[in-house]
């Protein structure tokens, strides 16, 4: 089968590349990109560990042809820290909050909060649990999870961060 | 988990997918947000050698007003409609339903095109838009043409659509100001299908029902509008024996398969339960 050049920018950088029409995003950018951050989980659309942020929405990379991405603006874990390579809010949030154990689901999560949160940047619990449900954890039951996120919005908005009573 | 070898079209206008649609032949399917069609390739349970992506069509997105109806883009995405104030607003069950269609990944991507379109019986559309009276425009090889939603589902993943035809908008009556409504759907777990779910749509007067329609997901191979319970309804004021009644009216017309989320019994069972309470929750809402 004939390759399509696709061109787009990930985490800022012009990238570029020749990809059957089959080829997966999540294989796009973790084989030709060699960017290993995003990580394939179920593959079938279930579990997000393969979030990444496409033009500005939150998309599983395993359900989308790298074809497609073509002319886009990605965001992928390797992309989240400060630009200074200091911890993001989110990251720092996971890392205070404890919000992973194993850590597979950790990219996935992080990338699709931080898209939560560009859109609303204080969500009630409630919103972060509807926010994050396309993201499964087999660890940590979520509550840290939230925490961490809770932790990064009050970062955000430059509050202290109050943790809730258990 | 590498779908077949396909090749990959991206028209910029209707007329030219088409075009492409129709030279292409069996062997090409249109791509909307390819959150059914991906997932199928990559089983190898759908294998089509041509993909015509949608995506490129500026004019199949957006939702309008055109008189009494809202006029939804085919690829207009479920993320869309979640941010639309006139969804929200002149159809709030649209946005109820919506938000309880899989995940918000999904709903970046999965369009009411795609959904209403594909013919799968799990989908909560389809049934939305026939108990709200919806019309779908086709626009193929030989013309354009409206289709009823009631008309458009003639068996699991069956449609009215011809060869070469795609779906490019769905026009949506909006309802009754002071309407009542509700879309009440069980699942396992966010992202599942229904196990079953009832859309109800009513018009209320001094506490007694004027007009109602409730539409079925999942418990049948099409969507269906369940006619008997919702004329058993009007005129009452939605009394425990008239409730009971709908139910039983609704549940006499469900064909369930069993599955992982159920016996037939049990999926009929819950059907009924779930037009019970969109029924007591419509009317509550209704003024």
């Amino acid at each position: 089968m004939a390759k399509t050049h696709v061109t787009m920018k990930v985490n800022g950088a012009e990238v570029e590349g020749l990809v059957e029409p089959r080829t997966l995003l999540v294989h796009f950018i973790r084989e030709n990109l060699q960017m290993t951050g995003t990580h394939i989980g179920c593959e079938t659309t279930h579990c997000g560990a393969c979030t990444v942020d496409i033009d500005g929405m939150s998309v599983k990379s395993c359900t989308m042809f790298a074809v497609q991405a073509d002319g886009s603006d990605i965001i992928t874990i390797e992309g989240i820290a400060n630009a200074d390579g200091t911890l993001s809010a989110l990251q720092e949030g996971f890392r205070m909050m404890h919000g992973l154990q194993c850590g597979f689901c950790t990219p996935g999560m992080i990338v699709r909060a931080h898209r939560l949160l560009k859109e609303n940047p204080s969500p009630s619990e409630a919103e972060i649990r509807m926010g994050i449900s396309g993201n499964i954890c087999r660890c940590t039951g979520y509550q840290n999870i939230v925490k961490a996120i809770q932790y990064a919005s009050a970062k955000i908005n430059g509050v202290e961060f109050q943790e809730a009573a258990e | 988990m590498i779908p077949g070898s396909f090749s990959y079209h991206r028209p910029a206008s209707v007329a030219d997918a088409v075009k492409l649609l129709s030279d292409l032949g069996e062997e090409a399917r249109p791509l909307a947000g390819g959150h059914s069609l991906v997932p199928m390739m990559k089983l190898r349970l759908a294998t089509p050698a041509h993909l015509v992506d949608l995506h490129g069509i500026a004019a199949l997105k957006g939702i309008s007003r055109n008189g009494n109806n809202l006029i939804i883009g085919a690829m207009t995405t479920q993320h869309e409609l979640l941010a639309s104030d006139e969804v929200a607003k002149a159809m709030p069950i649209l946005h109820e339903a919506a938000l309880l269609i899989a995940d918000p990944q999904v709903r970046y991507r999965g369009t009411i095109g795609g959904n209403v379109a594909n013919g799968d019986p799990g989908n909560d559309m389809p049934a939305l838009m026939m108990t709200l009276e919806a019309t779908y425009r086709l626009e193929g090889p030989g013309g354009t043409r409206d289709v009823a939603a009631a008309d458009f589902y003639q068996g699991a993943y069956f449609t009215a659509l011809e060869p070469g035809e795609i779906l490019t908008s769905v026009s949506v009556p909006v309802p009754a100001a002071g309407h009542g409504y509700a879309y009440e759907k069980l699942k396992r777990k966010v992202g599942d299908y229904a196990t079953a779910a009832a859309a109800v749509v009513l018009t209320m007067s001094g506490g007694k029902v004027v007009t109602c329609a409730i539409g079925l997901t999942n418990v049948h191979e099409t969507p269906l509008l369940a006619i008997d319970a919702a004329k058993a309804v009007i005129g009452t004021s939605l009394d425990a024996a008239t409730l009971k009644k709908a139910a039983a009216a609704a549940s006499a017309i469900m064909a369930p398969a069993a599955d992982a989320r159920g016996p037939v019994e049990y999926r009929k069972h819950v059907g009924g339960i779930m037009v019970t309470r969109a029924l007591q929750r419509a009317a509550a809402i209704a003024k």
